[in-house]
C-alpha cells in the first residue's frame, strides 16, 4: 500500500488541503453568520473570535497553498505533451483506457480515444485552472476584513453581509477547481 | 467618497451593548476599501490575462515567460500577474487610504463589479469566442 510521488502530490493538493480548506470555510461561515447584536455575550465574543480569526487565516492559508501546488507540481503533469509522434497530436494514446507514459491526461482528454472526453479538458480543466486562482484572493480580503474589523463587524450588518460574500465567492470558486479536479482526476488521473 | 478619519462615526456600541466592555478602538475603513478593491482588481486581472492570451499571442509569450521551463504555460503568467496586482494594488490603496473614511458600500460595488467580469474572463465560453 504505497503511493507515488506524482499521487501524493495530487492528495496533497486536492484531498489535504481541499479538506483543510472546506473545513475551515465550514467554521468560518458559521462564526460569521452568528455575529449578530444580541446574540453573544462578551465573554462568547472573545471566545469565537479568536476561532474565526484562526478559522478565516487557515482559509486563505489553504487555499494559496491548494493553487500553488496545483499549479506549480500537479498541472505540468496534466498537460505535457507526451503523445505527439510526426503529425499525429495523439499517437501515443491509440487504445489507451487510461493516461500513461506516452499519454498525458490531457493528450488523453484531447484524443477523445475513451469517448467523448474532449470537453472536459476544454471547458472543465481551462476553467478549473483559471478561477481558482479567485479563491486565495478572495480568501485573503475576507480574513482580513474580519482580523481588521474583529467583534465591530457585529454592530455593521451590511459590512458582515459584504464579507460573507467575499468569504462565499472564495468558497464557490474553490469548488468549481475541487470538483472539476475531482472529476478529472477520476477520467484521467495523473500517474 | 473619501474624507479623514473620524473616531466618532459609527456608534457600534450603541447598536451592539455587549461590545462596550470589549474598549475597541474605532479604526479608519479606508484599509478596509482598499483590500475589497484590490481584491476585485486581482480577480479582474485573471480574467483579463486568461482571454488576452487567446486573443494575442504576443501577450501569450508573455504570460509564458512566468514559467521558468516548469511546463505550467501561459497560466504561470496569469496567475502571477494578477497576484501581483492584487497585492501591489492593496498596498497602494492601504497606504493611501490608512488614516481616511472610504465609502465602503461603494468600494464593494467596484471590488465586486471587477470580480464578476474577471470571473467572466475565466470561463472557457467567453475567452473561447475569441479564438
Amino acid at each position: 500500500m504505497e503511493f507515488s510521488s506524482r499521487e501524493t502530490w495530487t492528495v496533497i493538493h486536492g484531498l489535504v488541503l481541499g479538506t483543510l480548506f472546506l473545513l475551515a470555510f465550514a467554521g468560518g461561515l458559521a462564526g460569521l453568520w452568528s455575529m449578530r447584536p444580541g446574540l453573544m455575550t462578551t465573554e462568547g465574543i472573545k471566545e469565537r473570535m479568536g476561532r474565526l480569526y484562526i478559522g478565516a487565516w487557515v482559509m486563505a492559508a489553504a487555499a494559496w497553498a491548494a493553487v500553488i501546488t496545483g499549479t506549480w507540481i500537479v498541472y505540468p503533469w496534466y498537460r505535457v505533451k507526451l503523445a505527439p509522434v510526426g503529425e499525429d497530436a495523439y499517437a501515443g494514446c491509440v487504445d489507451a483506457i487510461l493516461p500513461n507514459a506516452a499519454c498525458s491526461p490531457r493528450d488523453f482528454l484531447k484524443s477523445n480515444v475513451s469517448g467523448e472526453t474532449e470537453m472536459w479538458h476544454i471547458f472543465g480543466m481551462e476553467w478549473k485552472e483559471h478561477v481558482s486562482w479567485a479563491a486565495p484572493i478572495l480568501a485573503t480580503a475576507a480574513a482580513f476584513l474580519i482580523a481588521y474589523y474583529g467583534p465591530r463587524l457585529i454592530a455593521r450588518p451590511w459590512l458582515r453581509a459584504a464579507v460573507i460574500v467575499m468569504f462565499v465567492a472564495a468558497f464557490a470558486a474553490a469548488l468549481v477547481g475541487g470538483a472539476f479536479g475531482a472529476f478529472l482526476n477520476k477520467i484521467a488521473p495523473i500517474v | 467618497m473619501i474624507t479623514d478619519f473620524d473616531p466618532g462615526r459609527h456608534d457600534d456600541e450603541g447598536v451592539a451593548p455587549e461590545l462596550a466592555p470589549l474598549d475597541l478602538a474605532d479604526k479608519p475603513d479606508g484599509p478596509a476599501a482598499a483590500v475589497m478593491i484590490a481584491s476585485g482588481l486581482g480577480v479582474f486581472t485573471l480574467g483579463l490575462m486568461t482571454t488576452l492570451a487567446v486573443i494575442n499571442g504576443s501577450v501569450k509569450s508573455f504570460l509564458e515567460w512566468f514559467q521558468f521551463d516548469q511546463g505550467v504555460g501561459a497560466l504561470a503568467g496569469k496567475s502571477t500577474v494578477a497576484v501581483l496586482v492584487f497585492f501591489v494594488a492593496w498596498l497602494v490603496l492601504y497606504l493611501i487610504w490608512r488614516e481616511k473614511d472610504v465609502v465602503l458600500k461603494t468600494s464593494f460595488y467596484i471590488g465586486l463589479g471587477l470580480g464578476i467580469l474577471g470571473v467572466i474572463g475565466t470561463f472557457p465560453p467567453f475567452f473561447e469566442w475569441f479564438e
